[in-house]
């Protein structure tokens, strides 16, 4: 019996009488779900596809549309409300399907390993618009192991007094990782802050500064 | 602006995905119900952005289950024999559960109206008003039928027990 178990309000015909028609062998509904999501993929219903993946710095959600990955999203933030996001933003048509996020995942723990240093998998930028959209493509070409300062993030995107909107770009990065914002530190070197917290920032710093 | 709060339908899975398929067993035995759930949440999917935002989860869901219920009786109808009207007795699709199992058979024994007026009522905890809805008649009607339906199955169950024993 599952945690979603309501054999509790079932009534006269619950588990005294006919326990068969209440239990649900385990297994059964997870097989169900991924072949719902398989076949909501090729019928093209499906709008957003998630999966939870593990990585030193907590689990990641990562959700993409049929154009590319739309957000990647630290533990913090809380997955519950990032999905509600998408549903009230994006669609609500969102499902759990692992495989359509199979190449972003090998991706993210090849990055993780040391063994990767950029990311090949196409983005989907709709969360972001204006100007921090302007900031997000720019970040999007720090190379692995490089570091800009907000100042020098607002002077490149032709904007040098918007160092605030060019922090508060970075603090709603919707693709952290992928879209390296933790590249972008303080004019004095200090880290500045981060969507995933500030460990998370420094140990994606080290693990690029890592021979 | 209407206060739009809909959630992920991936929540909707989760809340309500044992009890359709519970309701789907209880109405077209567990040999189709794995298809008919798979085609209840497909719909479902398709047709969700459109869903009034406050309207009741589980209610549509069990009445998508109940039309594509009856798409699969009236498939399967097809294939076993060429009768036109299903009479309101004896369903051919209550399908024996495991072996060894009574339940199911008493349960696929009770008229097709009674099997889906008790799972609609006691495995999805709808009220008769929304069961009357997805039946039609009125839900007087739908009380009496699961009335009578229950009183059927402990008749039935009483003549023979379940031989998986039952708590």
């Amino acid at each position: 019996m599952t945690s979603t178990d309501r054999t509790s309000r079932t009534g006269p015909v619950d588990l005294a009488f006919a326990p068969h028609l209440t239990a649900i062998e385990p297994g059964a509904l997870h097989r169900l779900r991924s072949a719902l999501a398989e076949t909501a993929t090729r019928e093209g219903v499906l709008d957003i596809a998630y999966r939870i993946v593990d990585s030193p710095v907590g689990q990641l959600l990562l959700a993409a549309t049929d154009r590319g990955l739309v957000r990647v999203a630290y533990e913090r933030e809380d997955h519950d409300a990032v999905l509600q996001q998408l549903a009230e933003r994006l669609s609500p048509r969102i499902l759990e399907a692992p495989a359509r996020l199979g190449s972003a995942a090998a991706q993210l723990d090849e990055y993780f390993a040391g063994r990767r240093r950029g990311f090949d998998v196409p983005l989907d930028l709709s969360l972001s618009a204006g100007f921090r959209r302007t900031v997000i493509q720019h970040l999007e070409g720090i190379p692995f192991g490089v570091t800009e300062s907000y100042t020098e993030v607002a002077r490149a995107v032709g904007n040098p007094k918007a160092v605030r909107a060019v922090g508060t770009a970075c603090a709603t990065n919707p693709l952290p990782v992928v879209v390296p914002c933790h590249r972008v530190l303080r004019s004095d070197g200090s880290l500045g802050g981060y969507i995933g917290g500030l460990e998370a920032k420094s140990a994606l710093l080290a693990l690029e500064a890592a021979p | 602006m209407v206060m739009d709060t809909k959630q992920p339908f991936e929540k909707l899975v989760e809340l309500h995905g044992a009890t359709v398929l519970r309701v789907c067993r209880a109405v077209v035995g567990p040999g189709e119900a794995d298809d008919v759930w798979q085609e209840t949440f497909l719909s479902a999917l398709r047709a969700y952005p459109e869903l009034p935002a406050d309207a009741n989860h589980e209610a549509w869901l069990v009445t998508i289950a109940h039309r594509r219920s009856l798409d699969s009786v009236r498939a399967a109808g097809r294939r076993a024999m060429p009768v036109g009207e299903m009479p309101d007795g004896r369903s051919p699709l209550g399908n024996p559960g495991p072996d060894g199992d009574g339940v199911w058979d008493q349960v696929a024994r009770l008229p097709d109206k009674q099997r889906r007026v008790i799972a609609y009522r006691y495995l999805a905890d709808l009220p008769f008003a929304d069961i009357a809805g997805i039946l039609g008649g009125t839900p007087a009607a739908a009380r009496r039928s699961a009335a009578d339906g229950l009183k059927k199955l402990r008749t039935l169950m009483a003549e023979t027990p379940p031989q998986g024993g039952t708590p």
